[in-house]
């Protein structure tokens, strides 16, 4: 292809929500663009003024522009454009859709991440209606689930959805590619207030310090105040080594992630769904969690079909200690919370112990008791946790105190 | 003869001719407004003199039944669609009739589908001058283009029989393709290679045309039982190879929705329904052969279990699902109107719980009260809804028709009419400020289910009373309507033509909007 003509995006009979578009730098001519969409008679001025926008935002002057268009919203259409620019022109401003207020918010360093949404980062029909099914955080993702020749444009697609796409209060992660490659990607979700970065592949403390240093670089220069957190992915056998030097590497370490395909392979050895192979990993991936004080989610389970094989992989996992697990279909995700979440034994256990701890708050007491056993404060606190989590997933009412 | 003449504004606002196809037309009037006045139309008497006494009716061949039925130019013929994509007569009927050279036919199908795309070249030709019935796909396409010679009429499927029963329509030949029939015209459509369960959408055809045949590629001896189509009414029969393809007579398109949104909508429906009091022991329902609609019965089958309760009755579109529900006594009744899978084909023919309805009994909206008003809720399709609750399902907001009505607006009288819809397709909010076509008044339209939200009909008072502390997403049709516009843009009006190219009919026969053309 000659240096002059860029092309970005998809097409084709099962696209939706996205479009191919080809940008050729022209001589002279002026700007003449050609939009072919299947919403041309509700959008296709919509879609002229926007393509002709961007053009000229990055002074495009003349310019054969063709979109192909399956029904992209315009954040879309915006980050397909500027990524086919940015191919032809060498150009340092980016054309930045709004952020939403609803997007404003910051998360907590240890809110629930029972369920985390793995998103292709180059789909956006996939991105679009993810928030609508709740899960506890979303990863928009660079790394595996992007083509090696799509990576570019992703991270146009990427920037543009942290901002403009309400994910209905999910946390916003982005999965970065590997260090040190991934380190650019950061130039495209630091400012754009990017909940939590995954960082695939980890190995060292030292990757973490350098992905550390490079959001700050960045948040310097732009003045970027909200916290990002980290979650690093054990995949590898060094990586299960050093689980712990990882785990306590930064402060905003807040969960290691471990990625059981990469991982077995490492191992020269093959998944299985009993999971033996990986039974010493994933122990320790929960040992080094715990002894940093943070989270471990566990691997994805990959046959969305297998609603049975999920559940009986989660209650395994969970009695391993894990916090919660990655979803790669959004039915996974009910599924996932039913499951790690806790029991009725554990509620009703739960229930309990705070309504002995309370008491005995209200009666002034400093030692809680249930019948004629003494109740440590870690346990309450986990018991509180319990509640919790039981009142977000459903299963247990918010005004349980009133109830029988 | 003009297309349409005089237009004039009917009681919903929309403009629609007085005159379709040379005859005139009462305007929409509103809801049970216009009341019919006279007699119902009547075939001609026969005489047992006339037919052979030893009951065989049978002709070699359908051109020479077609011939002896006196086919000529301006004729109505009609069939119906049980057969769906498989179809294999509607097209024979015109390649004979334009074969003998016979021109400006009326085809009045109960549906028509893809399947029927070659009879583009007989509306091209002039052999057929148009189609009074649903046109979807390339029918459709043709006809929003503008380039039918006569003007499309749809009409449900209630409005099909009322059409025909009070003379609105007159068929001149009923050709009734059947999966089992005997030379007398016995006919039915449980047995045989091309089996569809039953064949009430031709039970007006029968009734009322002036000739009726009967084509079957399964002869039996005389009797032919059960008789869903009574031979008394039969003409002539006509024995062939082959009168559908079964593999596309039931058809892939009533497998349950894996899209996790549109099970969203289908779990927030169920739900909507158990909190609001609907689903109860005894209760009835009747929810299409969508995806989502299929997942709502799943859910519906799932509560009656748990509580140990069960359906009355439960309105066909039948399909596996909805058998099991029988074969589980969740339901003690489907009165089914098409069987959409084989299941629901051997439950028709084997189980007496599992009865074969037609539009009369169900639909008909000039007779003495029907089933539809009687049916706790009703799950249902749209292509678009206003802010005033009306709905669309005909046209798509680019203006191009690409589905027929079935028996959407008839069911729109059930106690509770719930629309699940998604929030956006594409980039195409579904919400508009007006409905491109309307086909359902707002106040027969209760709630509109969405993956972002609910909207109750204001008119609904006791339902927003029921929900008032529901945990689901209840909310203004306004605001759904600005959640979608922000996500996807505001859209434009689609830049219709002036000219009409079809009229949609209401149940009682009345003109309730028009289809203009697309400007292409």
């Amino acid at each position: 292809m000659s240096s002059n003509i860029a092309q970005v995006g998809n097409k084709g009979e099962r696209v939706r929500s996205d479009c191919f578009v080809t940008l050729e730098l022209t001589e002279s001519g002026g700007l003449v663009i050609q939009p072919e969409s299947k919403v041309k008679a509700l959008f296709g001025k919509d879609i002229l003024r926007l393509a002709r926008e961007v053009l000229e935002f990055f002074d495009i002057r003349h310019a054969r522009l063709t979109i192909e268009d399956s029904g992209a919203l315009s954040f879309v259409l915006a980050a397909r454009i500027e990524a086919a620019v940015k191919r032809l022109i060498s150009a340092e401003k980016e054309f930045l859709p709004a952020m939403i207020p609803e997007n404003e918010y910051q998360t907590a360093r240890d809110r629930q991440r029972i369920s985390r949404l793995y998103l292709p980062g180059n789909t956006p029909s996939l991105m679009i209606n993810a928030g609508i099914h709740h899960p506890d955080g979303i990863i928009l993702d660079l790394e595996d689930a992007v083509a090696p020749d799509r990576k570019y444009e992703a991270r146009f697609l990427v920037r543009n959805a942290l901002r403009h796409l309400n994910f209905y209060g999910a946390e916003r992660m982005v999965r970065i590619n590997q260090v040190p490659k991934g380190l650019d990607d950061l130039e495209f979700l630091v400012p754009h207030n990017v909940n939590l970065i995954l960082v695939p592949k980890c190995e060292s403390a030292e990757q973490i310090h350098q992905v550390n240093e490079r959001i700050l670089q960045i948040s310097k220069r732009l003045g970027v105040k909200a916290s990002i957190w980290l979650m690093p992915i054990i995949e590898s056998a060094l990586g299960v080594v050093k689980a712990y030097e990882i785990a306590t590497a930064a402060e905003n370490v807040v969960s290691l992630a471990i990625g059981l395909e990469d991982y077995t392979a490492d191992l020269g050895t093959r998944r299985t769904v009993e999971g033996t192979e990986s039974f010493f990993a994933r122990c320790q991936l929960v040992v080094a969690c715990r002894a940093a004080g943070i989270q471990a989610i566990d691997s994805v389970f990959s046959d969305v079909d297998d609603m049975e094989g999920l559940r009986q992989t989660i209650l395994r996992s969970k009695a391993l200690g894990y916090d919660g697990m990655g979803c790669i279909h959004p039915r996974q995700i009910r599924v996932i919370h039913e499951n790690y979440a806790p029991d009725r034994d554990e509620i009703e256990k739960a229930k309990k112990i705070v309504r002995a701890f309370e008491e005995a708050e209200a009666k002034g007491l400093g030692v809680v008791s249930l019948g004629s056993k003494m109740i440590d404060p870690p346990v309450v606190k986990r018991a509180m946790k319990t509640i919790a989590t039981a009142v977000k997933i459903g299963k247990l009412s918010q005004n349980w105190r009133e109830e029988a | 003869m003009k297309k349409y003449d005089q237009l004039v504004t009917n009681a919903a606002g929309r403009i629609v001719p007085a005159i379709v196809n040379g005859k005139s037309q009462t305007p929409y009037m509103g809801i049970g407004k216009f009341r019919p006045t006279g007699n119902k139309a009547a075939p001609p008497i026969a005489t047992c003199a006339d037919y052979p006494a030893d009951g065989n009716k049978l002709v070699p061949t359908l051109r020479d039944a077609l011939i002896r039925c006196g086919l000529r130019n301006g004729m109505t013929i009609s069939t119906h669609h049980h057969f769906r994509d498989g179809d294999l007569i509607a097209n024979q009927i015109f390649d004979i009739a334009h074969d003998l050279g016979v021109k400006d036919l009326m085809w009045f199908p109960s549906a028509s589908f893809p399947c029927h795309a070659p009879l583009i070249k007989y509306l091209e030709d002039g052999t057929i001058n148009r189609i009074e019935g649903s046109m979807n796909g390339p029918l459709g396409k043709f006809c929003s283009e503008g380039r039918m010679k006569g003007l499309g009429v749809l009409r449900s499927h209630g409005g099909r029989y009322q059409a025909v029963q009070d003379g609105d329509v007159h068929i001149d030949i009923a050709v009734i393709a059947a999966p089992s029939a005997d030379p007398f015209g016995n006919a039915n459509g449980v047995d045989g290679q091309a089996a569809c369960g039953l064949l009430g959408f031709a039970l007006a055809d029968s009734q009322y045309a002036d000739k009726v045949i009967v084509v079957t590629d399964n002869l039996v001896p005389f009797p032919c039982i059960p008789w869903q189509i009574h031979g008394n009414y039969v003409d002539y029969t006509v024995k062939v190879d082959r009168v559908g393809i079964p593999e596309k007579i039931v058809s892939g398109t009533t497998q349950i929705t894996r899209s996790p949104d549109r099970l969203l909508i289908a779990e927030m429906t169920a739900r909507f329904c158990e909190q609001a009091g609907i689903v109860r022991d005894g209760f009835s329902f009747q929810a299409g052969a969508g995806g989502t609609a299929l997942s709502i019965g799943i859910y519906f089958a799932d509560l009656l279990r748990e509580r140990n309760m069960k359906a009355r009755f439960m309105r066909g579109g039948s399909n596996k699902y909805l058998v099991k529900m029988l074969e589980e006594n969740l339901g003690e009744y489907i009165l089914d109107g098409q069987t959409f899978d084989l299941d629901g084909v051997r439950s028709m023919r084997e189980n007496p719980h599992h009865v074969n309805t037609s539009p009369f009994t169900s639909y008909n909206y000039h007779g003495k009260g029907n089933f539809a008003s009687m049916v706790d809720v009703v799950i249902l399709g749209a292509t678009e809804v206003d802010v005033n609750f009306n709905a669309n399902v005909v046209t798509h907001s680019d203006g191009y028709l690409l589905h027929g009505i079935g028996g959407w607006q008839n069911c729109l009288f059930s106690k509770c009419t719930i629309l699940p819809i998604p929030l956006f397709r594409d980039r195409i909010p579904v919400i508009r400020d007006e409905v491109t076509t309307l086909c359902g008044p707002g106040e027969l339209i209760d709630v509109i289910v969405t993956e972002r939200g609910i909207a109750i009909n204001p008119k609904r008072e006791d339902l927003i009373e029921k929900m008032k502390d529901s945990d689901l997403p209840i909310k203004t049709i306004g605001q759904l309507k600005d959640e979608a516009e922000k996500i996807c843009g505001v859209p434009a009006r689609p830049d219709l033509d002036d000219e009409i190219v079809a009229v949609v009919k209401w149940v009682d026969g009345t003109v309730i909007d028009s289809v203009r053309k697309v400007r292409t």
